[in-house]
Protein backbone atom coordinates (compact mmCIF):
# COMPACT_ATOMS: atom_id res chain seq x y z
CA UNK A 1 0.00 0.00 0.00
CA UNK A 2 2.96 2.04 -1.04
CA UNK A 3 2.64 4.73 -4.16
CA UNK A 4 4.91 3.77 -7.30
CA UNK A 5 8.46 5.35 -8.04
CA UNK A 6 7.01 8.60 -9.45
CA UNK A 7 8.76 11.82 -9.98
CA UNK A 8 7.15 15.07 -8.27
CA UNK A 9 7.18 18.55 -9.54
CA UNK A 10 5.43 21.15 -7.84
CA UNK A 11 4.55 24.67 -10.05
CA UNK A 12 4.43 27.67 -8.40
CA UNK A 13 1.91 28.95 -11.53
CA UNK A 14 -0.50 27.96 -14.22
CA UNK A 15 1.80 29.01 -16.83
CA UNK A 16 4.30 26.74 -15.09
CA UNK A 17 2.06 23.84 -14.50
CA UNK A 18 0.84 23.68 -18.17
CA UNK A 19 4.27 23.81 -19.41
CA UNK A 20 5.28 20.92 -17.13
CA UNK A 21 1.93 19.21 -18.52
CA UNK A 22 2.48 19.85 -22.03
CA UNK A 23 6.09 18.48 -21.60
CA UNK A 24 5.07 15.29 -19.43
CA UNK A 25 1.47 14.74 -20.75
CA UNK A 26 2.16 11.25 -22.02
CA UNK A 27 2.67 9.89 -17.90
CA UNK A 28 1.83 12.71 -16.24
CA UNK A 29 -1.02 13.04 -13.50
CA UNK A 30 -2.45 16.34 -11.82
CA UNK A 31 -1.99 16.08 -8.22
CA UNK A 32 -4.76 18.50 -6.28
CA UNK A 33 -6.12 17.39 -3.14
CA UNK A 34 -5.03 14.26 -3.48
CA UNK A 35 -8.22 11.83 -1.92
CA UNK A 36 -8.89 10.26 -4.50
CA UNK A 37 -5.53 10.16 -6.82
CA UNK A 38 -3.46 9.30 -3.90
CA UNK A 39 -5.69 6.20 -2.89
CA UNK A 40 -4.73 5.08 -6.47
CA UNK A 41 -1.47 5.27 -6.35
CA UNK A 42 -1.35 3.44 -3.16
CA UNK A 43 -3.68 0.64 -4.34
CA UNK A 44 -1.49 0.55 -7.35
CA UNK A 45 -4.29 1.16 -9.46
CA UNK A 46 -2.51 3.84 -11.30
CA UNK A 47 1.09 4.42 -12.73
CA UNK A 48 1.95 7.86 -13.46
CA UNK A 49 5.58 8.59 -13.97
CA UNK A 50 5.37 12.25 -12.63
CA UNK A 51 3.12 14.13 -10.59
CA UNK A 52 2.61 17.60 -10.98
CA UNK A 53 1.32 18.65 -7.69
CA UNK A 54 -1.25 21.77 -8.16
CA UNK A 55 -1.70 22.85 -4.78
CA UNK A 56 0.50 25.92 -4.31
CA UNK A 57 -1.05 27.72 -7.45
CA UNK A 58 -2.74 30.59 -6.35
CA UNK A 59 -4.53 31.40 -9.15
CA UNK A 60 -6.66 28.20 -9.32
CA UNK A 61 -7.98 28.98 -5.12
CA UNK A 62 -10.50 31.57 -5.39
CA UNK A 63 -14.45 31.29 -5.41
CA UNK A 64 -15.22 34.68 -7.55
CA UNK A 65 -19.18 35.79 -7.78
CA UNK A 66 -20.02 37.25 -11.25
CA UNK A 67 -22.85 38.34 -12.96
CA UNK A 68 -25.32 35.24 -12.49
CA UNK A 69 -22.85 32.96 -12.08
CA UNK A 70 -19.65 31.96 -9.61
CA UNK A 71 -16.42 30.91 -10.31
CA UNK A 72 -15.27 28.51 -8.32
CA UNK A 73 -11.00 27.93 -8.72
CA UNK A 74 -9.93 24.38 -9.05
CA UNK A 75 -7.90 24.24 -6.47
CA UNK A 76 -10.67 25.40 -4.10
CA UNK A 77 -10.90 22.65 -1.29
CA UNK A 78 -14.56 21.34 -0.86
CA UNK A 79 -14.37 21.82 2.55
CA UNK A 80 -14.21 26.06 2.49
CA UNK A 81 -16.64 25.87 -0.56
CA UNK A 82 -19.42 24.41 1.82
CA UNK A 83 -18.20 27.17 4.14
CA UNK A 84 -18.42 29.59 1.90
CA UNK A 85 -21.16 32.72 2.03
CA UNK A 86 -21.26 33.35 -2.02
CA UNK A 87 -21.68 29.43 -2.51
CA UNK A 88 -24.74 29.30 -0.12
CA UNK A 89 -26.17 32.25 -1.46
CA UNK A 90 -25.90 31.64 -5.16
CA UNK A 91 -25.22 28.38 -5.99
CA UNK A 92 -27.59 26.35 -2.88
CA UNK A 93 -27.74 23.25 -5.06
CA UNK A 94 -23.86 22.84 -4.58
CA UNK A 95 -24.16 23.68 -0.97
CA UNK A 96 -26.71 21.09 -0.50
CA UNK A 97 -24.39 18.30 -1.70
CA UNK A 98 -21.09 19.32 -0.28
CA UNK A 99 -21.35 18.02 3.07
CA UNK A 100 -22.41 14.68 0.68
CA UNK A 101 -19.02 14.47 0.06
CA UNK A 102 -16.61 12.25 1.98
CA UNK A 103 -16.01 13.56 5.42
CA UNK A 104 -14.98 16.23 7.56
CA UNK A 105 -11.28 15.64 6.79
CA UNK A 106 -11.46 14.71 3.75
CA UNK A 107 -13.27 17.35 2.52
CA UNK A 108 -10.02 19.77 4.18
CA UNK A 109 -8.25 18.61 1.09
CA UNK A 110 -10.75 17.39 -1.28
CA UNK A 111 -11.00 20.30 -4.07
CA UNK A 112 -14.18 20.98 -6.42
CA UNK A 113 -11.91 20.53 -9.43
CA UNK A 114 -10.84 17.00 -8.05
CA UNK A 115 -14.56 16.04 -8.42
CA UNK A 116 -14.85 17.26 -11.61
CA UNK A 117 -11.90 15.51 -13.34
CA UNK A 118 -12.04 12.12 -11.50
CA UNK A 119 -15.13 12.03 -13.07
CA UNK A 120 -16.68 9.11 -10.54
CA UNK A 121 -20.59 7.99 -11.55
CA UNK A 122 -21.06 8.58 -8.30
CA UNK A 123 -19.48 11.89 -7.59
CA UNK A 124 -21.70 14.38 -6.19
CA UNK A 125 -20.30 18.00 -7.35
CA UNK A 126 -20.73 16.07 -11.03
CA UNK A 127 -24.59 15.85 -10.76
CA UNK A 128 -24.68 19.40 -9.40
CA UNK A 129 -22.83 20.74 -12.48
CA UNK A 130 -24.79 18.85 -15.16
CA UNK A 131 -28.22 19.84 -13.33
CA UNK A 132 -27.51 22.98 -13.46
CA UNK A 133 -25.78 23.40 -16.72
CA UNK A 134 -21.99 24.45 -15.40
CA UNK A 135 -18.69 24.80 -17.57
CA UNK A 136 -15.39 24.12 -17.21
CA UNK A 137 -12.54 26.21 -18.08
CA UNK A 138 -9.41 23.99 -19.09
CA UNK A 139 -5.99 25.03 -20.36
CA UNK A 140 -3.26 23.61 -22.33
CA UNK A 141 0.06 25.38 -24.22
CA UNK A 142 -2.49 25.68 -27.50
CA UNK A 143 -4.34 27.59 -25.38
CA UNK A 144 -7.76 27.83 -23.42
CA UNK A 145 -11.55 26.38 -23.74
CA UNK A 146 -14.93 25.99 -22.33
CA UNK A 147 -16.58 22.86 -21.52
CA UNK A 148 -20.38 22.64 -21.20
CA UNK A 149 -21.12 19.98 -18.46
CA UNK A 150 -22.97 17.74 -20.77
CA UNK A 151 -19.96 17.08 -22.98
CA UNK A 152 -17.46 17.23 -20.00
CA UNK A 153 -18.65 13.54 -18.68
CA UNK A 154 -17.93 10.98 -20.67
CA UNK A 155 -17.94 7.94 -19.05
CA UNK A 156 -16.68 6.10 -15.61
CA UNK A 157 -13.68 7.78 -14.39
CA UNK A 158 -13.74 9.72 -18.11
CA UNK A 159 -14.46 13.31 -19.47
CA UNK A 160 -13.45 15.35 -22.08
CA UNK A 161 -10.62 16.96 -20.51
CA UNK A 162 -7.43 16.04 -22.44
CA UNK A 163 -4.19 14.60 -21.14
CA UNK A 164 -2.11 18.25 -21.93
CA UNK A 165 -4.95 20.10 -20.48
CA UNK A 166 -5.13 21.36 -16.66
CA UNK A 167 -8.30 22.12 -15.46
CA UNK A 168 -8.60 25.71 -14.15
CA UNK A 169 -12.09 26.60 -12.92
CA UNK A 170 -15.49 25.27 -13.54
CA UNK A 171 -18.42 27.91 -13.55
CA UNK A 172 -21.36 27.64 -12.02
CA UNK A 173 -24.77 29.36 -12.97
CA UNK A 174 -26.64 31.72 -10.46
CA UNK A 175 -29.95 32.99 -12.87
CA UNK A 176 -32.23 34.94 -10.99
CA UNK A 177 -35.93 34.50 -10.52
CA UNK A 178 -37.85 32.33 -8.37
CA UNK A 179 -35.57 29.13 -8.00
CA UNK A 180 -35.94 25.97 -5.84
CA UNK A 181 -33.21 23.33 -5.65
CA UNK A 182 -32.94 20.29 -3.97
CA UNK A 183 -30.33 17.50 -3.47
CA UNK A 184 -30.95 14.27 -2.39
CA UNK A 185 -28.86 10.98 -1.91
CA UNK A 186 -29.00 7.45 -0.27
CA UNK A 187 -25.87 5.37 0.94
CA UNK A 188 -25.65 2.80 3.92
CA UNK A 189 -23.52 5.08 6.19
CA UNK A 190 -22.73 8.73 6.14
CA UNK A 191 -19.67 9.64 3.61
CA UNK A 192 -19.98 6.26 1.70
CA UNK A 193 -20.52 5.67 -2.07
CA UNK A 194 -24.32 6.97 -2.70
CA UNK A 195 -25.94 3.82 -4.09
CA UNK A 196 -28.44 6.62 -6.09
CA UNK A 197 -28.08 10.20 -6.03
CA UNK A 198 -30.88 12.85 -7.68
CA UNK A 199 -30.21 16.76 -7.89
CA UNK A 200 -32.99 18.92 -9.23
CA UNK A 201 -33.61 22.82 -9.97
CA UNK A 202 -37.52 24.23 -10.52
CA UNK A 203 -38.21 27.89 -11.64
CA UNK A 204 -41.53 28.73 -10.50
CA UNK A 205 -43.78 31.16 -12.11
CA UNK A 206 -47.64 31.95 -11.32
CA UNK A 207 -47.95 29.22 -8.97
CA UNK A 208 -46.47 26.47 -11.63
CA UNK A 209 -43.39 24.86 -12.51
CA UNK A 210 -41.88 27.07 -15.66
CA UNK A 211 -38.60 25.45 -15.89
CA UNK A 212 -37.53 21.63 -14.00
CA UNK A 213 -34.66 19.85 -14.21
CA UNK A 214 -34.10 16.67 -12.62
CA UNK A 215 -31.15 14.46 -12.97
CA UNK A 216 -29.70 11.17 -11.36
CA UNK A 217 -26.44 9.92 -10.50
CA UNK A 218 -25.04 6.67 -9.19
CA UNK A 219 -27.24 4.96 -11.78
CA UNK A 220 -25.31 5.13 -14.96
CA UNK A 221 -21.54 5.77 -15.82
CA UNK A 222 -21.79 9.62 -15.49
CA UNK A 223 -24.36 11.72 -14.40
CA UNK A 224 -27.86 12.02 -16.38
CA UNK A 225 -30.66 14.49 -17.45
CA UNK A 226 -33.94 12.58 -17.06
CA UNK A 227 -35.66 15.37 -19.70
CA UNK A 228 -38.78 13.35 -19.81
CA UNK A 229 -39.14 14.17 -16.27
CA UNK A 230 -38.57 17.65 -16.26
CA UNK A 231 -40.66 18.02 -19.36
CA UNK A 232 -43.57 16.29 -17.63
CA UNK A 233 -43.14 18.39 -14.35
CA UNK A 234 -43.52 22.04 -16.53
CA UNK A 235 -47.04 24.12 -16.35
CA UNK A 236 -47.92 21.85 -13.20
CA UNK A 237 -48.03 22.63 -9.49
CA UNK A 238 -45.22 20.29 -7.64
CA UNK A 239 -47.94 18.71 -5.35
CA UNK A 240 -47.50 15.52 -3.48
CA UNK A 241 -49.27 13.81 -6.70
CA UNK A 242 -47.17 15.06 -9.57
CA UNK A 243 -43.91 14.70 -7.33
CA UNK A 244 -45.28 10.39 -7.00
CA UNK A 245 -45.73 10.64 -10.42
CA UNK A 246 -42.47 12.28 -11.60
CA UNK A 247 -40.94 9.33 -9.27
CA UNK A 248 -42.46 6.67 -10.85
CA UNK A 249 -41.16 8.16 -14.28
CA UNK A 250 -37.77 8.51 -13.26
CA UNK A 251 -37.38 4.85 -11.72
CA UNK A 252 -38.70 3.68 -14.98
CA UNK A 253 -36.16 6.20 -16.81
CA UNK A 254 -33.00 4.38 -15.31
CA UNK A 255 -31.19 1.20 -15.93
CA UNK A 256 -28.98 0.85 -13.18
CA UNK A 257 -26.89 -2.27 -12.61
CA UNK A 258 -26.49 -5.00 -10.03
CA UNK A 259 -23.87 -4.96 -7.67
CA UNK A 260 -22.62 -6.54 -4.27
CA UNK A 261 -24.46 -3.29 -2.85
CA UNK A 262 -27.41 -3.05 -4.08
CA UNK A 263 -29.71 -4.71 -6.68
CA UNK A 264 -31.08 -2.50 -10.06
CA UNK A 265 -34.15 -3.27 -8.77
CA UNK A 266 -32.96 -1.61 -5.72
CA UNK A 267 -31.15 1.21 -7.12
CA UNK A 268 -34.02 2.23 -9.52
CA UNK A 269 -36.72 2.43 -6.57
CA UNK A 270 -34.41 4.33 -5.05
CA UNK A 271 -33.94 6.30 -7.76
CA UNK A 272 -38.54 6.89 -7.41
CA UNK A 273 -37.89 7.76 -3.92
CA UNK A 274 -35.35 10.54 -3.79
CA UNK A 275 -36.89 11.90 -6.94
CA UNK A 276 -39.84 12.20 -5.15
CA UNK A 277 -38.16 13.77 -2.32
CA UNK A 278 -36.32 16.33 -4.13
CA UNK A 279 -39.01 17.70 -6.01
CA UNK A 280 -41.58 18.76 -2.87
CA UNK A 281 -37.99 20.08 -1.13
CA UNK A 282 -36.80 22.18 -4.06
CA UNK A 283 -40.96 23.04 -4.98
CA UNK A 284 -40.49 24.32 -1.01
CA UNK A 285 -37.74 26.10 -1.31
CA UNK A 286 -39.36 28.35 -4.33
CA UNK A 287 -42.10 29.28 -1.52
CA UNK A 288 -39.06 30.07 1.16
CA UNK A 289 -37.83 32.44 -1.57
CA UNK A 290 -40.94 33.85 -2.39
CA UNK A 291 -41.68 34.60 1.19
CA UNK B 1 15.24 13.22 -3.64
CA UNK B 2 13.32 16.31 -2.31
CA UNK B 3 14.78 18.45 -0.13
CA UNK B 4 12.03 18.76 2.82
CA UNK B 5 11.92 21.51 5.71
CA UNK B 6 9.22 21.19 8.02
CA UNK B 7 7.75 22.15 11.54
CA UNK B 8 6.43 18.75 13.19
CA UNK B 9 4.97 19.83 16.97
CA UNK B 10 6.68 22.93 17.17
CA UNK B 11 11.07 21.88 16.24
CA UNK B 12 12.15 22.31 12.83
CA UNK B 13 13.25 18.97 10.52
CA UNK B 14 15.03 19.19 7.49
CA UNK B 15 15.15 15.40 5.62
CA UNK B 16 15.33 14.73 2.00
CA UNK B 17 12.89 12.55 0.91
CA UNK B 18 12.01 9.85 -2.01
CA UNK B 19 9.21 11.93 -3.71
CA UNK B 20 6.36 8.89 -3.12
CA UNK B 21 7.20 8.85 0.38
CA UNK B 22 3.99 9.06 2.40
CA UNK B 23 3.73 11.70 5.28
CA UNK B 24 2.63 9.07 7.49
CA UNK B 25 5.62 7.20 6.75
CA UNK B 26 7.73 10.08 6.96
CA UNK B 27 6.60 10.96 10.44
CA UNK B 28 6.90 7.15 11.65
CA UNK B 29 9.85 6.00 10.10
CA UNK B 30 11.90 9.08 9.40
CA UNK B 31 10.89 11.46 12.21
CA UNK B 32 10.20 8.24 14.65
CA UNK B 33 6.83 9.95 15.78
CA UNK B 34 4.90 6.32 15.94
CA UNK B 35 1.82 7.91 17.31
CA UNK B 36 0.12 8.59 13.90
CA UNK B 37 -0.77 5.31 13.54
CA UNK B 38 -1.51 3.57 9.93
CA UNK B 39 -4.30 1.37 8.96
CA UNK B 40 -5.92 1.29 5.69
CA UNK B 41 -3.86 3.67 3.85
CA UNK B 42 -6.24 4.46 1.44
CA UNK B 43 -7.97 7.22 3.31
CA UNK B 44 -10.74 5.60 5.09
CA UNK B 45 -9.68 4.70 8.84
CA UNK B 46 -8.64 7.92 9.68
CA UNK B 47 -5.99 6.60 11.72
CA UNK B 48 -3.25 8.52 10.57
CA UNK B 49 -5.41 12.03 10.83
CA UNK B 50 -2.49 15.05 11.56
CA UNK B 51 -3.10 18.63 11.18
CA UNK B 52 -0.78 20.35 8.39
CA UNK B 53 -1.19 24.01 8.28
CA UNK B 54 -4.36 24.26 11.02
CA UNK B 55 -6.04 21.78 8.75
CA UNK B 56 -7.04 18.35 9.74
CA UNK B 57 -5.44 15.65 6.57
CA UNK B 58 -5.24 11.84 6.01
CA UNK B 59 -1.33 11.76 5.97
CA UNK B 60 -1.22 8.57 4.24
CA UNK B 61 -3.08 10.68 1.36
CA UNK B 62 -0.24 13.27 1.71
CA UNK B 63 3.51 13.38 0.07
CA UNK B 64 6.19 14.36 2.68
CA UNK B 65 7.46 16.12 -0.16
CA UNK B 66 4.06 18.50 0.11
CA UNK B 67 4.61 19.56 3.54
CA UNK B 68 7.47 21.68 2.64
CA UNK B 69 7.50 24.80 4.52
CA UNK B 70 4.35 23.48 6.22
CA UNK B 71 3.40 23.19 9.82
CA UNK B 72 2.13 20.04 10.77
CA UNK B 73 0.80 18.66 14.25
CA UNK B 74 0.20 15.32 15.63
CA UNK B 75 -0.76 13.34 18.73
CA UNK B 76 2.90 13.62 20.66
CA UNK B 77 2.28 17.46 20.09
CA UNK B 78 -0.86 17.26 22.11
CA UNK B 79 0.06 17.05 25.96
CA UNK B 80 2.48 19.55 27.73
CA UNK B 81 4.94 17.75 29.45
CA UNK B 82 2.30 15.59 31.83
CA UNK B 83 -0.72 17.64 31.37
CA UNK B 84 -3.22 16.28 28.75
CA UNK B 85 -4.86 18.40 26.72
CA UNK B 86 -8.58 18.18 27.20
CA UNK B 87 -9.61 16.15 24.67
CA UNK B 88 -7.20 13.43 25.51
CA UNK B 89 -8.11 13.89 29.44
CA UNK B 90 -11.85 13.73 28.37
CA UNK B 91 -11.19 10.05 26.53
CA UNK B 92 -9.54 8.88 29.63
CA UNK B 93 -12.14 9.96 31.73
CA UNK B 94 -15.16 8.54 29.60
CA UNK B 95 -13.38 5.22 28.41
CA UNK B 96 -13.29 6.40 25.13
CA UNK B 97 -10.29 4.42 24.07
CA UNK B 98 -9.76 0.59 24.49
CA UNK B 99 -7.11 -0.74 22.43
CA UNK B 100 -5.95 3.42 21.38
CA UNK B 101 -5.36 2.48 17.55
CA UNK B 102 -7.34 4.71 16.09
CA UNK B 103 -7.42 7.12 18.81
CA UNK B 104 -4.82 9.48 17.84
CA UNK B 105 -6.12 10.26 14.59
CA UNK B 106 -9.66 11.10 16.08
CA UNK B 107 -8.07 13.29 18.86
CA UNK B 108 -6.23 15.59 15.63
CA UNK B 109 -9.77 15.64 13.75
CA UNK B 110 -11.55 16.32 16.88
CA UNK B 111 -8.70 19.68 18.02
CA UNK B 112 -9.53 20.91 14.32
CA UNK B 113 -13.39 19.98 13.96
CA UNK B 114 -13.73 21.77 17.49
CA UNK B 115 -11.07 24.53 16.56
CA UNK B 116 -13.48 25.27 13.89
CA UNK B 117 -17.21 24.68 14.98
CA UNK B 118 -19.58 26.69 16.76
CA UNK B 119 -20.37 24.58 20.00
CA UNK B 120 -21.03 21.35 17.76
CA UNK B 121 -24.22 19.09 19.03
CA UNK B 122 -24.10 14.87 19.36
CA UNK B 123 -25.25 14.73 15.60
CA UNK B 124 -22.46 16.95 14.17
CA UNK B 125 -20.32 14.99 16.43
CA UNK B 126 -21.22 11.52 15.10
CA UNK B 127 -20.84 13.27 11.60
CA UNK B 128 -17.44 14.15 11.69
CA UNK B 129 -16.77 11.21 13.41
CA UNK B 130 -17.94 8.61 10.02
CA UNK B 131 -14.44 9.71 8.82
CA UNK B 132 -12.79 7.68 11.90
CA UNK B 133 -13.70 3.59 11.84
CA UNK B 134 -13.14 2.42 15.71
CA UNK B 135 -13.81 -1.24 16.47
CA UNK B 136 -13.31 -1.41 19.94
CA UNK B 137 -15.89 1.15 22.35
CA UNK B 138 -18.84 1.54 19.91
CA UNK B 139 -18.55 5.11 19.91
CA UNK B 140 -20.39 6.44 22.07
CA UNK B 141 -17.54 7.19 25.16
CA UNK B 142 -15.79 8.90 22.18
CA UNK B 143 -19.02 11.10 21.33
CA UNK B 144 -19.77 11.44 24.94
CA UNK B 145 -15.53 13.29 25.67
CA UNK B 146 -15.89 15.39 22.36
CA UNK B 147 -19.06 16.62 23.27
CA UNK B 148 -17.98 16.95 26.82
CA UNK B 149 -15.02 19.43 25.76
CA UNK B 150 -17.03 21.21 23.13
CA UNK B 151 -19.54 22.12 26.33
CA UNK B 152 -16.66 23.04 28.13
CA UNK B 153 -15.08 25.70 25.37
CA UNK B 154 -18.70 26.91 25.33
CA UNK B 155 -18.73 28.00 28.37
CA UNK B 156 -15.04 29.81 28.67
CA UNK B 157 -14.94 33.61 27.05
Amino acid sequence: MKPPVVDYLCPETVAEAVDLLGEHADGAKVLAGGQSLMPLLNMRFAYPTVLIDINRLEETAAIEPGDEVVVIGATVRQGDADQSRTVHAMVPLLAQALPHIGHFVTRNRGTIGGSVVHADPRGEVPLVMVTLGGRATVVSTSGTRTIEADDLFLSHYTTSIADDELLLDTIWPAPGGLWGYAFREFSQRHGDYALGMVACALRREDGVAKQATVAVGAVAGHPVVLDEVGAALVGEPIDERAAAEAGRLAAAAVDPSSDLHASARYRRHLVGLLTESALLAAWADTEREEA
Amino acid sequence: MIEVSVTVNGRAYEEAVAPRLLLSDFLRHTLGLTGTHVGCEHGVCGSCTVIVDDRSVRSCLMLAAQVDGAEVRTVEGLADGDELHPLQAAFRRNHALQCGFCTPGILMASVDFLERSDSPGRRQIAEMLSGHLCRCTGYEPIVESIHAVALQEGQSP
